[in-house]
């Protein structure tokens, strides 16, 4: 299993930035990060993200289950190859371009629209899943790179008959107007409440730095998360 | 002819109260699909290619490459060759493929070839040039030269603005659209689902693509944010459509993020050279100012300063600075945060200059608000109690000589808020269950749970017991949600649509109560004699007497159920750091009305969400263009900065609500509390710090400039 070194990045992990680049002779920018990490290939993101990624993007450990990626070391792509991901305790065999993010394929492929894209970039936080109950941004998180790793998507949180419990917080306390970034927020409070049982306000800036909201919904959440952090401790159990 | 009114307040059992939205599960849960979220069996993604210059003619477009790339279904051209972009990432050519990633790179083999043109992308009016400047007016009341030679006259002036901003929708603009025969089916994020299929029908007219608006189906179930940039059928949206028709497969076509932030929206910059007089004892006597500002290639209209205070002698003037920076879109309040700001901050500043407590200076002047000035009166001491005004306010500077100073300030502001134009329908079938149909839209304001309140207490039922349908243009057209016009449009249609639904009911119902319909009333679930539970018989016993059809009520906006015209107070406390130049909103209080409440919970989100957003435009956002190469330095999400979690302190709402505000019927309120978090908190850092800062947003390094401590501004 991978270690915390090498799992995703979340937010500011980044290694490279292609968008400020190239801006010549009065010429605007040609190339963006997303387009340059997304469009150039497995290997050439690992050469510039350096050892971050390179021993689980660029060799396909042969005991995991990705059906019939060979095993061997070497460049995947352009074209489709086999993913399997586990996604809330289900498996999905996939045909992905290696070039596909954990989030389009939720979205695009498996219609799990609950995480969204709205910056495309780690900034915001709308499409935030837990990958192994850590939250990750999924938009900047390769679908390749998410194998063996136990997905858990705001889909498969919510218990039959009923709203999680930090959902229902949401709801109680208003924390939500157009809603789009209200998923992305339950799972950022749903992997923190999990590490940190006993939150204060005053941690929560921080904890939550990493979602943003448009409609201002931050008063509700404040108290969402304070409401749902009593009540997982009153059932006492996980988030 | 049935008389519509509001119910007493002794006669609410839901009106006015404090109820969840109901949409907050289907949010909460991820389960509710917005446009974005959309999958249709055989659906291609568009992406689109932008102009890489500011200005230009366009030369030459190549789609060939782009066409013979794998999974690529449809190419549209936007804009011809020869035809002209105004900003850049300007759309000009819509591919379509079977991948998001595959349609991401046809769109970048499309080649271009441009003749670039002139450009201006700053809004600088000293330096702009004449061809990019419009005067658009200059308005002389009284006699100000005269008034400001007054003897004992106390002037000041300053200089006061605000920038170009965005809306950054966190849902993009876009749709997925599908064609069935000649009927095509649009699941658009917007703002305007009755108004939209017209727009469709004409634009794809104009394309070569028949259709008639009868045949449109517009469907917009959850929106993710406009706030006034998502009233139209956009260039993407036709061009969607004319994919979806070349391929022969539903296209989704969403705005990648640095679309959004360049092409789909900005709020007008505004500036204002200022100078401002009144009377030793704070009389306000004489105002003049030259303005100017920003909103993209065209220049229009002009925003009205001095806001809510103008003394008799005026002279204002106001200068259109038109340049390559992507159109404006209405913003939450169109101008008004930006007229506010500059007219408070002056009369702020003023206030300072006459050693006057500001809200001594704004109450002493208040009459200039005319019909609202008593909302003010009853405003002011509410607000200044919450933030205890009295204790905290400090002359200018005075504020101690540590590094971190704190500071107060305050702002006013108004709006009006007149109910859009609405039909309702309010549906009662045989077995006792209701539906309420209305073509309007939920942004997220709680407009679904303001339609169930007011049918279901119309109907004396529990929420539960009525079916909201919305978001769709299938039912009774309502307007587009702009302006705080919704909540009177379904509210007051929905009170008439159910009155005459229940009128119909009470008259099958009374024979067998032995009585006339003008004697029962709908109350707890049971249609009843009036006051008299124990002669009734239940909803479900009274609806089964309908036989095999249903009952229809129809109901349309109506002016003796609402009115216009709100007042808002608010102040703000700050810390800035003068040693980083560092800005944090420590409390912020709102105090607003807006006439009788129906959902207490949602609207006060409403206030508490329009400061936080506040918050952002005052101390962080900004559209930064780059005039050298012409493009936006910062269309993302991590330079372009809103308020985080973190970032926000206390905010205390307080609704008027009661004698005085409930009988003036509802009036909108999404717009009016967003106005004044600017030119609050710029008035608070000036009263911390003793300087005015004198441009928002008030970023660390226009603080240490205005210090006198260097930085850029």
């Amino acid at each position: 299993m991978p270690s915390n070194d090498n799992a995703p990045p979340r937010g500011g992990e980044k290694a490279c930035d292609g968008a400020d680049s190239g801006a010549r002779d009065n010429q605007p920018p040609d190339l963006s990060r997303r387009r340059f990490i997304k469009g150039a290939g497995i290997a050439g993101v690992a050469a510039s993200a350096g050892a971050l990624l390179a021993d689980r993007t660029l060799a396909v450990e042969p005991e995991s289950q990705n059906g019939g990626t060979g095993g061997a070391p070497g460049v995947l792509g352009p074209g489709a190859v086999p993913v399997t991901l586990k996604i809330n305790g289900k498996l999905h065999r996939l045909s992905l371009e290696p070039r596909v993010t954990l989030l389009d394929a939720l979205r695009n492929h498996l219609d799990l629209t609950g995480a969204k894209k709205v910056c495309d970039r780690a900034t915001c936080g709308a499409c935030t899943v837990h990958l192994d109950g850590r939250a990750v941004y999924s938009c900047t998180t390769l679908a390749l790179d998410a194998q063996g790793h136990e997905i858990t998507t705001i889909e498969g949180i919510e218990p039959a008959g009923g709203l999680h419990p930090v959902s229902q917080a949401f709801w109680d306390h208003d924390a939500q107007q157009c809603g789009f970034c209200t998923p992305g927020f339950v799972m950022a409070v749903t992997a923190y409440l999990n590490h940190q049982p006993n939150p204060t306000l005053e941690a929560l800036g921080h904890a939550l730095g990493g979602n943003l909201c448009r409609c201002g919904t931050y008063r509700g959440i404040k108290g969402a998360v304070l409401e749902a952090a009593r009540s997982i401790r009153a059932k006492g159990g996980q988030a | 002819m049935a008389d519509y009114h509001w119910p007493p307040a002794n006669h609410r059992e839901l009106i006015g109260k404090k109820i969840k939205r109901i949409d907050g599960p289907a949010k909460s849960s991820g389960r509710a699909k917005y446009s974005y979220d959309i999958n249709r069996p055989g659906m291609l993604w568009g992406k689109m290619v932008g102009s890489k210059y500011a200005h230009a003619k366009i030369a030459k477009i190549d789609t060939r490459a782009a066409e013979s790339m794998p999974g690529v279904k449809a190419v549209v051209v936007m804009i011809p060759e020869g035809g002209e972009v105004f900003w850049a990432n300007q759309e000009i050519v819509a591919v379509a493929a079977d991948s998001e990633e595959r349609a991401e790179a046809a769109a970048d083999a499309v080649k271009i070839e441009y003749q670039p043109l002139p450009y201006l992308v700053h809004d600088d009016l000293q330096t702009a040039g004449a061809q990019f400047t419009k005067q658009l007016e200059n308005r002389t009341n009284g006699n100000p030269d005269q008034a400001f030679q007054q003897p004992d006259l106390v002037v000041s002036e300053g200089v006061y603005g605000a920038p170009v901003i965005t809306h950054c929708c966190l849902e993009s603009h876009g749709q997925v659209t599908e064609w069935n025969g000649d009927h095509l089916t649009v699941w658009e994020s917007t703002q305007n689902v009755s108004g939209m299929a017209g727009q469709y029908a004409e634009a794809l007219s104009d394309k070569g693509v028949p259709v008639q608006a009868s045949n449109i189906h517009v469907i917009t179930q959850f929106m993710g944010g406009g706030f006034g940039s998502k009233f139209a059928a956009d260039t993407w949206g036709i061009a969607c459509a004319q994919l979806a028709k070349k391929a022969g497969r539903p296209v989704k076509m969403m705005l990648e993020r640095d679309q959004e932030q360049t092409t789909a929206g900005c709020r007008p910059s505004m500036y204002a050279r200022v100078k401002v007089g009144a009377k030793r004892d704070g009389t306000l006597v004489a105002w003049q100012s030259e303005a100017w500002g920003t909103q993209g290639p065209r220049a229009e209209g002009s925003p009205r300063i001095p806001y809510i205070l103008e003394p008799a002698n005026v002279r204002a003037s106001y200068t259109g600075v038109m340049n390559n920076i992507g159109p404006a879109r209405a913003w939450r309040a169109p101008n008004h945060p930006q007229m506010a700001l500059i007219t408070n901050s002056a009369m702020e500043d003023l206030a300072a200059k006459l050693n006057m407590d500001p809200m001594d200076f704004f109450l002493k002047n208040i009459d200039l608000a005319g019909d609202h000035a008593k909302i003010y009166r009853d405003e002011f001491p509410i607000a200044a109690r919450l933030i205890d005004w009295k204790a905290k306010w400090h002359p200018r500077g005075q504020s101690g000589s540590g590094p971190v100073k704190r500071g107060l300030g305050l702002s006013i502001h108004t709006w009006g808020g007149r109910g859009n134009q609405s039909n309702c329908q309010v549906v009662i079938h045989p077995d006792g269950s209701v539906e309420t149909n209305i073509g309007s839209q939920d942004l997220g304001t709680g407009t679904r749970t303001v339609i169930n309140i007011v049918a279901a207490e119309t109907l004396g039922l529990p929420l539960h017991a009525v079916k909201v349908n919305l978001g769709d243009n299938r039912y009774p057209p309502a307007g587009a949600s702009g302006g705080s016009t919704t909540v009177s449009g379904v509210s007051t249609s929905t009170r008439m649509a159910a009155t005459n639904a229940l009128n119909e009911l009470l008259a099958k119902v009374a024979p067998s109560l032995g009585t006339t319909p003008d004697k029962l009333e709908a109350w707890d679930g049971k249609i009843q004699v009036i006051g008299n539970p124990s002669k009734s018989i239940s909803w479900k016993q009274a609806c089964a007497k309908l036989g095999a059809s249903p009952i229809t009520g129809m109901g349309r906006t109506n002016p003796a159920l609402m009115s216009s015209g709100v007042g808002g107070v608010q102040m703000s406390e700050v810390e800035v750091d003068t040693e980083t130049g560092i800005v944090r909103m420590m409390k912020h209080v709102a105090v607003q009305d807006c006439g009788l409440i129906i959902d207490l919970k949602t609207a006060e989100s409403q206030v508490y969400g329009a400061c936080i957003m506040g918050v952002g435009y005052a101390l962080y956002e900004e559209k930064i263009m780059d005039q050298l190469t012409g493009v936006c330095l910062n269309p993302n999400m991590e330079f372009y900065k809103l308020a985080g979690l973190g970032d926000v302190g206390e905010i205390v709402v307080h609704m008027m609500t009661g004698p005085g505000y409930d009988e003036r019927g509802t009036i909108g309120l999404g717009e009016p509390p967003v106005v004044s978090p600017g030119a609050a908190i710029s008035n608070a850092v000036a009263n911390a710090i003793g300087v005015r800062v004198p441009q928002l947003p008030l970023s660390p390094d226009r603080v240490l400039a205005a210090l006198g401590k260097g930085g850029m501004a």
